[in-house]
């Protein structure tokens, strides 16, 4: 069952506009995907809106996710150098919505653990990979990474291989020859490398 | 970083804060066997009865979103599959429906029916080793070598249709990498006549056991709404008495044709989730059973040379072949700008992509909606206030896999 549709909009757009009309940045279609963006400061406001309203029922957390898109060459939907997208799923209709908010690098951005207790885990995975905080998580530490990782590893600025290996310490580090023809995307830039091949 | 900085090993206190006076922390995993791979649960008993529990996950990750976004998009289909490895043909139906739907491409009727065929053996292997694996935690052996006998025949199914047991990467955008061999039809129309005897033989060891009763009846015990606030989706939810099945929902693949039922729960405990996905496997068997009868003729691909690569055939006699078959190997296809998120029904949950593309031969980011991941977050409001031998059922009916998990 699609959801209804009003003039030409998703009823979860035109209800969210009626009711914050400064709240909605931008409305995209795409492939049948509605993403709203919305504001940092109605965020909350309008998840609940659309937890709540009895028309939308969006009581399933799927997920979060961000982007970083400080490498991004094309039109933006938000200007804010992160996007996090919640991706919300409602059994009224099946139908799914997207809300997608902006984040600067060491802005706080509202939890939405507290209208979704599942936005635990995938928050704290956002803050752990892209370093996006988000403002009144439970528990904001390392989650996939190790409790001593410095950095965040999934933004643009981090480049692919290149880490040390914590077993080779300044011994057995990249060879000469990964170092002079990295693979695309690699860096292995301030690593001293070694001239040692055997035991990798 | 110095050799100093190595020294440092993560304690119990960096991540666990106790909550009460007389309570004692206990490390379980991450070399745990019933933690299914390299969960590491810190419990916090009073007695025997769990006040409070933390995950600790992680010691899996190779980040496989950040190597997705240096693949073109042909070649991370081989990383999908080793994320929930119990199951590789959904990851790949997964992915490959949300490149398509980046891309605009149709898959014609054969190559869905053929998807259908290999997602739902999928789904009754890792349904397999869940059982079996389940049964062993709660020291029933017996379970564990008959089903696993079964799953043996769908791997065996896998090896003849791709040549790889439990990494196919047979499902690819575009459609497939190639038809059904010939001698598989036999092979799964013996299977579908052989499984269900089979399963009831296992079923009717535990379905009634008082032990396995006693052990998974009221266990672990979740509400509909506490489960869906919580993002958890597939057989969970199910058994708590939501009957949302994606398939069913949203379909996709040709789902829509299939006459099958979902099995719904009422308690929402391990009980439920047992019952639940036992009941999943047989109509997994009924989709197997219309999808072999009705398999369409024709083609099992798209016949978007941009996309899919041209049969060899083509190869010696047409030069613009040779120049599609040059540039997809080489450089692979360029989507439009966007982002997209498809979902299906993985055997354990909501198995989503989300895509965004940059209009370059990469993804600008590749994210996976992992359905354990999500479903992990109900092991503590499933465990605590129970006692500490109930971990060991409710890890086991959540049903998780960590390679998913950490990725």
């Amino acid at each position: 069952m699609p959801a209804p549709i009003y003039q030409g909009e998703r009823l979860e757009v035109v209800k969210v506009r009626e009711r914050f009309p400064s709240a909605v940045l931008k409305v995209k279609e795409f492939r049948g995907d509605t993403f709203i963006c919305v504001t940092r400061e109605s965020l909350r406001a309008v998840c609940e809106f659309l937890r709540d309203d009895p028309d939308l029922e969006y009581k399933m957390f799927s997920e979060c996710t961000c982007v970083d898109y400080s490498a991004w060459e094309h039109e933006r939907d938000l200007t804010e150098r992160f996007e996090v997208i919640y991706n919300l799923f409602s059994l009224k209709y099946f139908s799914r919505i997207f809300v997608k908010v902006g984040a600067e690098d060491g802005v706080p951005i509202p939890t939405m653990t507290t209208v979704w207790p599942g936005a635990e885990y995938p928050e704290r995975e956002v803050w752990d990979l892209y370093g996006v905080v988000f403002e009144g998580h439970p528990k904001l530490e390392r989650f996939l990474l190790p409790d001593d990782w410095v950095g965040f590893p999934l933004r643009k600025d981090v480049p692919l291989g290149g880490e040390d290996v914590d077993f080779a310490q300044n011994t057995k580090g990249p060879a000469v020859e990964d170092i002079s023809m990295p693979h695309a995307g690699e860096s292995f830039e301030g690593k001293t490398g070694s001239e040692d091949v055997s035991g990798r | 970083m110095s050799t100093q900085d190595l020294e440092f090993m993560p304690s119990t206190d960096t991540v666990f804060e106790r909550t009460g006076e007389n309570t004692i922390v206990i490390n379980m995993g991450p070399q745990h066997p019933s933690t299914h791979g390299v969960l590491r649960v810190i419990l916090e008993l009073e007695g025997e009865t769990i006040v409070n529990l933390e995950c600790v996950i992680g010691y899996l990750h190779t980040g496989m979103e950040k190597e997705g976004e240096y693949q073109q998009y042909l070649k991370c289909v081989t990383m999908t599959d080793r994320m929930d490895y119990l199951s590789a043909n959904n990851n790949n139906l997964a992915y490959a429906l949300a490149a398509e739907k980046l891309l605009g491409v149709e898959v014609p009727p054969r190559g869905q029916a053929l998807r259908v065929i290999l997602c739902e053996l999928s789904r009754i292997a890792s349904h397999c080793v869940w059982l079996g694996t389940h049964a062993l935690d709660l020291g029933a052996m017996t379970p564990f070598f008959w089903i696993f006998r079964e799953r043996e025949k769908i791997l065996d199914m896998f090896e003849m249709f791709s040549g790889v047991r439990m990494m196919p990467s047979w499902i690819v955008p575009g459609g497939l990498r190639g038809d059904m061999p010939e001698e598989f039809e036999g092979k799964l129309r013996d299977f579908i006549k052989e499984f269900i005897p089979a399963l009831a033989e296992v079923e009717g060891l535990l379905v009634k056991n008082p032990i396995w009763v006693e052990r998974t009846r009221d266990v672990g015990v979740i509400s509909p709404e506490f489960a869906l606030a919580l993002g958890l989706s597939g057989p969970i939810t199910r058994a708590s008495g939501i009957p949302w099945d994606l398939r069913k929902s949203n379909p996709y693949s040709g789902y829509e044709n299939y006459d099958f039922a979902i099995p719904v729960g009422k308690n929402g405990d391990v009980y439920d989730r047992f019952l639940v996905r036992i009941a999943e496997m047989k109509e997994s068997i009924k989709i197997l059973q219309q999808a072999i009868d009705g398999l369409p003729e024709g083609p099992w691909s798209s016949d978007d040379r941009k996309i899919v690569p041209p049969p060899r055939e083509e190869l010696d006699t047409s030069m613009e072949s040779l120049i599609h078959h040059f540039k997809l190997w080489t450089e692979g296809f360029h989507p439009p700008v966007g982002e997209v998120y498809h979902a299906i029904e993985g055997p354990k949950g909501e198995l989503g992509w989300y895509i965004v593309s940059d209009g370059s031969n990469c993804p600008y980011r590749w994210h996976v909606r992992p359905s354990s991941f999500m479903n992990l977050q109900a092991l503590k409001p499933m465990c605590i206030g129970r006692m500490i031998a109930d971990v060991v059922a409710v890890i086991g009916s959540i049903d998780i896999v960590l390679g998913e998990i950490d990725r």
